[in-house]
């Protein structure tokens, strides 16, 4: 439904988007994810035909946004981050205003005016000047116009901005409801809200992709491995080798070790779950299993993994790193 | 059409939802009504000595020659006066409130916003017109005056309007800045009012460039109540090449943007 090849925008000196390609297939939302100054907002506003590419093609619906920008726009409906509405008209008349320029008949703009409203839940403000109108209802209403002409692709810059949290979890439920319907890409500096809302995410760092895959996928792929964590009675026993004899375990780190009771995390190689054989191996021999989980890495984690800059060599404290080795006792298998 | 139709609605909408439409066909009415009383009082006067006197020729004075055209020629002054407060807002309050990215994203040409714009601020302008014909009224009412050379003066001052509407767009298109807007456009009428003037003192070729470059001397023979087309060819063409640079004007922002 969207399709993005080798899209690039120079804006003088500075690249914003850098030869980032992705696809998003019918009835699919996506989230565009990424830093302040990432791209996230040029590729959108490229993909509504708003702004030219220096380099590429958009496909949207089927149609080229450079060669045929107009049915393009057509089948798209576009919340910019900053809701474009006119502070003299109702919400109604804005709506109505919007419907006319988008083409829709006079027979079925009272109707279409009339059910955007109410899917994003303004129609009780229907006659309030959208000059009046609070930070959340602007939103909403800006929502109203993108969806309110039934566009096959849906553009959303961080659509729920300034939202309080029920409107928050409303915007959320109307955009998972918009799915299937139709093909969603949304931009959010809220990471639960892209793992929530989105069956795919695509991560942009410096105009350049970073990572694109289904959130359950980019947490597992960028672990790299498994780890699990341990909580064992062991009394006076050492669990560490015993949990390393396990088949599949790599090294087993023992974190802390109190009156008998010890914390581990026991890395595995990555796409086996050895959870049952974990708990099988401590109840073998005796001990109690006081613990037992699966430790994923959270959006957060990958999202800084991915955006923020490792650091320079000359400045790491070899000392830091040297403290964390000896304190953290690992054993490898 | 459609779409320009809706857009200019829309523009008019804004006009009245703010104090402009109402201060610019005030002022407009104001200072109409001034000059209106102020020609009207000599005419009075003329016509009163013409009488008396005679000077061996007609006792009376031409109505259109003497009272209306110099009107027209007056109302020429009050439209640059009043005009950029129609424009100065057009496209930089779209681009400052961000409504531009909803016209821009939407299903509609370039050139259907700049015909919509260009249409609702000649509708605006033509409500201002509107009010001097109470004025135009009277003198039907109390004179004789051929309506034929009124109506060519109103198509002559439709025209003018629409060069510096074309004008003021193309100005507004370059700034988010309403005031920077307005005074730039003033500036550039003002330019467009004195270039007679700058021909006075140029060389024969260039007075005769500049002459025909004007804006206002193609107004003279509309005052006259002579239908030139060769006017009425200068004035579209200024029309048609003011909007299609005010079009080039949007499509460099979208680069730039």
């Amino acid at each position: 439904m969207i399709e993005v090849q080798h899209l690039t925008k120079v804006y003088g000196a500075v690249t914003a988007v850098d030869n980032i390609s992705f696809r998003v297939e019918p009835g699919e939302i996506l989230g565009l994810l990424g830093p302040n100054g990432a791209g996230k907002t040029t590729t959108m506003r490229v993909l509504t035909g708003y702004i030219p590419a220096t380099e590429g093609k958009a496909i949207v619906a089927g149609f080229d946004v450079f060669e045929q920008p107009i049915e393009a726009k057509r089948r798209t409906g576009y919340l910019p981050e900053t809701p474009p509405l006119y502070p003299e008209m109702t919400v109604r008349e804005y709506l109505t205003f919007v419907a006319r320029i988008n083409g829709v008949s006079s027979n079925d703009r009272q109707r279409l005016v009339g059910s955007s409203m109410e899917r994003t839940r303004v129609d009780h403000i229907a006659d309030r000047h959208c000059g009046k109108l609070s930070k959340g209802y602007r939103q909403r209403v800006g929502l109203a116009q993108a969806i309110m002409h039934n566009p096959d692709v849906l553009i959303l810059d961080e659509p729920t901005a300034g939202l309080d949290p029920k409107q928050i979890i409303e915007t959320r439920e109307l955009i998972k409801g918009l799915a299937g319907d139709h093909t969603i890409i949304l931009s959010t500096h809220i990471l639960p809200e892209v793992s929530q809302t989105c069956q795919r995410i695509v991560i942009i760092n410096r105009g350049v992709v970073v990572a694109e895959d289904k959130p359950d996928n980019l947490t597992a792929r960028l672990r790299g491995a498994e780890t699990v964590s341990l909580q064992i009675d062991a009394g006076s026993a050492d669990p560490a080798s015993a949990l390393l004899a396990v088949d599949g375990v790599t090294s087993v780190t023992v974190n802390s070790q109190d009156s008998g009771v010890v914390s581990a995390e026991v890395e595995t190689v990555q796409g086996r779950d050895l959870r049952r054989d974990l708990a099988r191996t401590v109840v073998t021999n005796g001990w109690g299993l006081l613990e037992l989980k699966s430790m994923r890495m959270s959006l957060e984690e990958i999202f800084l993994d991915l955006t923020t800059e490792e650091i320079e060599p000359e400045h790491e404290n070899p000392d830091w790193k040297n403290t964390d080795q000896a304190e953290s006792g690992t054993t490898n298998a | 059409m459609r779409n320009i139709f809706a857009i200019a609605q829309k523009e008019l909408k804004a006009y009245f939802a703010s104090p402009i439409a109402y201060v610019v066909i005030g002022l407009f009415a104001l200072l109409f009504g001034y000059f209106y009383s102020a020609i009207l009082s000599f005419f009075l006067r003329q016509s009163l000595q013409v009488g008396q006197f005679g000077f061996g020729g007609p006792t009376t004075i031409n109505v259109n020659q003497h009272l209306i055209r110099p009107l027209m020629l007056q109302t020429n002054f009050l439209i640059l006066i009043v005009m950029p407060m129609v424009t100065m807002r057009s496209y930089s309050e779209e681009k400052r409130s961000g409504t531009i990215e909803l016209l821009l994203t939407s299903p509609v040409s370039d050139w259907h916003i700049i015909l919509g714009k260009f249409a609702g601020a000649m509708a605006l302008y033509g409500m201002m017109l509107a009010t001097t014909l109470l004025h135009i009224g009277f003198l039907f009412i109390y004179g004789e005056p051929e309506w034929m050379p009124v109506a060519i003066s109103y198509v002559g001052l439709l025209l003018l309007g629409g060069c510096f509407v074309s004008v003021g767009l193309l100005i507004s298109s370059m700034t988010r800045n309403q005031a920077v807007s307005g005074i730039a456009t003033t500036l550039v009428f003002l330019l467009l009012w004195v270039t007679p003037w700058m021909a006075d003192s140029a060389g024969p070729v260039t007075r005769e460039v500049l002459v025909y470059l004007s804006i206002i001397e193609h107004f003279e023979d509309f005052s006259r109540g002579v239908l030139d087309t060769k006017h009425v060819v200068y004035y579209l063409s200024f029309i048609t090449f003011g909007l299609f640079l005010t079009a080039k004007s949007v499509e460099s922002e979208r680069w730039r943007s």
